[in-house]
């Protein structure tokens, strides 16, 4: 295959923020996506991880065209979507989906079962009336619900089975690509578990591709082959999963790693943590230089200097990339 | 010795108009001084109703209170209002799971803390706030006192948590109830807050009540966890055995539907099937059973009760996991 | 569909019938259904529902009851007390009924004022089940000797028409131009929503009183060349200033719907604007615009009766509660007290206002979801 599904090059989202001047232009930018770039083959599955505000949503919403991009350039099987009208991508909107955090806010209280679920058929323009319907009692049944229920209301169900609700939406269209912002993140444990398999079911059985945004890691490492780690609006690492795990090369994926709890007390109580000083800085006002080496516990022997003056770029090192001045 | 804080038979219920809700249906449990119990459930488990119910902060109407709790050899149950408002913020404190919520938005800082103890303690106002740079530099915020005149959106989360842990600290209460002081804030400042907590507690001997969902904060800084699941404590035990040793179907499927960042990939993560029962509307027997892969039949006849199994400091709700024989062996 | 991707989701046709068949056994309780639930269970909120649609059908039926006319005086019986004598049959007892049809409209209407068809056809059926009887003062009459049942039943016709218009205008102009303004954002929401404050700061009061008068100087050009009579223009007076409000509470609405997760996913799939519009945002902002209407129509209708005590809304021989008030205060001297020019259109009007606003507070506890399955 000489194509990648979707090929991400240099995508920035700055959004305009405070006072505006007289001539409408406004004076400052918050830089929520600043020069990302990522690749995500068929059926292939990438995971963005990262803190909040580091603009991993921003990211995902303005792959799908929820946002306009401020630069950059998103490519579907070669073709530019960022400077598609909206009826130019109306064919490849049932080919990127998107499943939504809060699964309670994700489905209109207003609609029934097959109703939601109808709604993109009509506007993929799937099918007839009759075979509409057959769709949408199916796309139940794959997501795990039982079709019986197609003509009840979003509120009458739990939290696990809208966001099933919520995923057989995205499935509607036969997608290749689904776009998944924190799915499992308003779920208890036990339903979490369900749902993350459910996902890797549904990608194994329909041959989807998932661009996965989540903080969390452990949520992450059952469901990406290759993971992406974002800080302040920029990727720091790429790497195949286990790759990553077992030998981070950032200092803040290290970090990262090391800050995320272990659910076994003698793990949890016998291994070195690095916890990182600080807080996150403002997007509005990010450091100079690299934007973690303020928080950076490797920073300062050697190459402190270079660190605040010079962004580091994103080098590539075989399968794996990363940003970072240090050897 | 009587321990810091007993709770025999709490019971939490709210008459609402789809019928009464038993947010906490006769829970026990006792705690001693300086000892960290966490309090483990999904949510709806009743982990924070219990938690409010302690310090008999349950609205009523709608919601109805029952059963005796002990705090330092004072039944707390029986206190009037103003009484339990001495206790609140004073003796036992809270910290609560939303930062950006829970401090005033109007006040400094400086004024949020130095209002509990003059409340509390009595004290002028600059000795007051004299106390609170103090305290809030023991959590670690650089240059207290600056930090005491701004105001709580010139904070960030991580900053909020841990002037809320100071502010809960400040009058060395015996017993800190923490209600999920970690989940709306980032891995890399969850680290370190409960890094502060931890800390804390060597220093102060306080005991702390830690609610949460995320069984790794549990695992990290919790001597004993309770586990909780629709309103009762399925099982109890030091966090050790109740990490490697899982008693009670329910804990074992939680544990084992916790992604691990050690754990094998290539398989399914197990998972509870279904959804937790609605409270309005609880099955008679244990309520587990629907969804729990070792159900015999009595399971769906008669609610077992929280029994002692294996050694002395473990209970749990299982008749079928821990045998009936052994069970009254041993309690 | 292909044959190869149909193959992804396999459901046999004769399985789908046999699921739909038992998918409508388990139908799922709209928020509108569980909503209306609620409000029967809200006792005070239901009856004043209860009272609101039989006052309403009574002041629409008021040509077929048997009311003396709310027009015409007797000066013989000026301010008498209320009595329950059994009434008389003096209805149009005059009226020959061989007379042509034009006649009878006219001999009608000297008891009336310009009535429409429908109420004519009322009247006459009217005349069909209760002959010329009609009741007595029940309720007393006025300093003119009028009867104060007829006019207040009469009157209320006024009250309820103007509080249709007026909530008619706010729900049409209100809606679109909020709903528009939200979606739009920006600068167009910038420049709309400061069109409404601007509107919003011109003292209305003057306005009518300026408009009026100046219809006052042209009603027959206006009347003829555009049809619009003085109450036309007092309605579309009235209408064009409760949607402002309206507007406000709509774009607040749509600001917060428009980020929602629902519709960004509609988004995400391509809906235009116009399918978010009517789809998503209008059934969501529907409760709200409800309740909102509930609690202006009270306003409105007080709103009504201030203008046409300072004379400037309804004219006579027309009544309306406003008028009402006026002769009741009028009637009010120092020497003898006769309450019942005063209670009776105070109690009616009283009692129509507590139940909108009784009903409005019902039922935006009944439409919040967030109350949903609470008390």
């Amino acid at each position: 295959m000489s194509q990648p599904l979707l090929k991400v090059q240099d995508l920035t989202k700055h959004f305009p923020v405070g006072p505006r001047t007289i001539f409408g232009k406004p004076e400052q930018f918050l830089r929520a996506v600043d020069g990302v770039s990522f690749q995500i083959e068929k059926g292939g599955s990438l995971g963005l991880v990262g803190e909040s505000g580091c603009g991993k949503s921003t990211c995902a919403r303005t792959i799908v065209g929820l946002h306009p991009a401020t630069s950059g350039s998103v490519r579907y099987e070669g073709v530019e979507l960022t400077s598609l009208s909206r009826r130019e991508w109306l064919p490849y909107r049932r080919k990127i989906q998107m499943i939504f955090q809060d699964p309670y806010a994700s489905l209109d209280p207003r609609q029934t079962v097959a109703q939601i679920l109808n709604e993109p058929l009509k506007l993929f323009g799937l099918g007839r009336p009759r075979e509409r319907r057959l769709r949408v009692l199916a796309l139940l049944e794959a997501v795990g619900l039982n079709p019986r229920h197609v003509q009840r209301y979003p509120h009458e169900f739990s939290g696990g089975q809208r966001q099933r609700i919520g995923i057989a939406r995205a499935l509607a269209g036969e997608p290749d690509l689904i776009v998944c912002d924190e799915p499992v993140s308003a779920l208890d444990v036990s339903i979490q578990a369900q749902i993350v398999n459910l996902l890797s079911e549904l990608r194994e059985r329909f041959d989807l591709a998932y661009l996965f945004i989540a903080h969390d890691l452990a949520v992450v490492r059952h469901l990406c082959e290759r993971i992406a780690v974002m800080y302040l609006g920029r990727l720091v690492e790429e790497a195949p999963r286990d790759e990553l795990f077992k030998n981070p090369a950032h200092p803040y994926t290290k970090a990262l790693l090391s800050a995320v709890p272990y659910p076994d007390p003698e793990v949890e109580r016998t291994r070195e943590r690095i916890v990182l000083g600080g807080d996150v800085p403002s997007p509005l006002t990010p450091p100079s230089g690299c934007p973690f080496h303020p928080r950076c516990h490797q920073v300062g022997d050697v190459s402190g200097d270079r660190c605040s003056r010079e962004v580091p770029a994103l080098v590539h090192e075989g399968q794996r990339s990363r940003a970072c001045h240090l050897d | 010795m009587m321990p810091l804080l007993s709770v025999k038979d709490l019971a939490v219920r709210f008459e609402t108009h789809d019928g009464v809700v038993r947010a906490v249906d006769g829970v026990s449990f006792e705690m001693e001084e300086g000892e960290t119990l966490g309090l483990v459930g999904e949510s709806g488990s009743g982990k924070s109703v219990t938690n409010l119910a302690l310090l008999g902060l349950i609205p009523s109407p709608p919601g109805v209170m029952s059963g005796v709790v002990h705090f330092d050899g004072q039944e707390i149950t029986k206190l009037s209002e103003p009484d339990l408002r001495k206790i609140r913020g004073n003796r036992i404190a809270m910290i609560f799971q939303d930062p950006m919520t829970s401090l005033n938005p109007l006040l400094t800082i400086g004024r949020q803390l130095t209002e509990v103890l003059e409340l509390h303690k009595g004290m002028k106002y600059a000795q007051a706030l004299r106390q609170s740079a103090a305290a809030l530099g023991e959590v670690g915020l650089a240059e207290p006192e600056k930090r005491l005149a701004q105001y709580p959106h010139e904070l960030s989360g991580g900053m909020r948590q841990r002037v809320m842990i100071a502010m809960g600290l400040l009058c060395e209460p015996r017993l800190l109830l923490a209600d999920e002081p970690t989940t709306a804030l980032d891995v890399t400042i969850q680290a370190q807050i409960l890094e502060l907590m931890a800390e804390v507690q060597k220093q102060h001997g306080t005991a702390i009540i830690l609610v949460t969902h995320d069984l790794g904060v549990v695992a990290g800084s919790a001597d004993r966890v309770a586990v909780m699941y629709a309103g009762r404590i399925v099982e109890e035990g030091p966090t050790q055995d109740i990490f490697n040793s899982p008693v009670h179907p329910y804990t074992k499927g939680l544990l084992s539907s916790v992604p691990r960042l050690d754990s094998d990939t290539s398989c399914e993560l197990s998972s509870i099937p279904g959804s937790p029962p609605d409270l309005a509307e609880m099955p008679p027997g244990c309520a587990f059973a629907p969804r729990c892969p070792e159900v015999q039949p009595e399971c769906l006849l008669t609610q077992p009760d929280l029994l002692s199994s294996g050694s002395p400091q473990s209970r749990n709700a299982c008749p079928i996991a821990s045998p009936r024989a052994s069970r009254e062996a041993s309690s | 569909m292909s044959a190869s991707k149909s193959k992804r989701f396999d459901l046999d046709e004769a399985d789908a019938e046999r699921l739909l068949r038992e998918a409508r056994e388990h139908k799922g309780i709209s928020l509108w259904q569980d909503a209306s639930r609620r409000l029967r269970r809200n006792r005070p909120s239901w009856y004043a529902l209860v009272f609101l649609i039989g006052f309403g059908l009574l002041s629409f039926l008021a040509p077929l009851l048997p009311l003396r006319s709310p027009v015409r005086s007797n000066l013989d019986i000026t301010l008498s007390a209320p009595t329950l004598d059994g009434g008389d049959s003096n209805y149009l007892a005059t009226l020959d009924p061989q007379a042509d049809s034009t006649t009878i409209t006219r001999e009608i209407e000297k008891d009336y004022w310009e009535l429409s068809g429908m109420d004519h056809g009322l009247i006459s059926l009217r005349r069909g089940i209760f002959g010329s009887w009609q009741t007595g003062h029940w309720l007393g009459t006025d300093h003119l000797g009028r009867d104060l049942l007829s006019r207040i039943v009469w009157g209320s016709r006024t009250s309820i028409l103007v509080s249709l218009a007026a909530a008619l205008c706010s729900l049409l102009i209100g809606v679109f131009y909020g709903s528009f303004s939200g979606l739009a954002g920006g600068r167009i929401d910038n420049l709309m929503m400061r069109i409404v404050d601007i509107l919003y700061s011109i003292p209305f009061i003057f306005v009518v009183i300026f408009l009026i008068t100046l219809i006052g100087d042209h009603r027959q050009v206006l009347e003829e060349e555009w049809g619009l009579d003085r109450e036309k223009v007092f309605y579309l007076v009235i209408g064009a200033v409760y949607w402002l409000t309206m507007a406000r509470v709509v774009r607040g609405q749509v600001l917060s719907l428009k980020h929602t997760e629902f519709v960004q996913a509609a988004r995400v799939m391509g809906a235009s604007t116009l399918h978010i519009l009517g789809r998503h945002i209008v059934p969501n902002v529907l409760s709200v615009v409800i309740v909102y209407l509930t609690l202006t129509i009270p306003a409105v209708m007080l709103f009504e009766a201030f203008l046409s005590f300072l004379g400037l809304g309804v004219e006579p021989p027309r009544v309306s509660w406003g008028l009402i008030a006026v002769d009741g205060t009028s009637a009010i001297n120092p020497l003898r007290i006769h309450w019942w020019v005063v209670v009776f259109p105070a109690l009616a009007m009283g009692s129509t206002l507590l139940a909108l606003n009784v009903l409005g507070d019902g039922l935006r506890d009944a439409l919040d979801p967030k109350m949903r399955g609470k008390e």
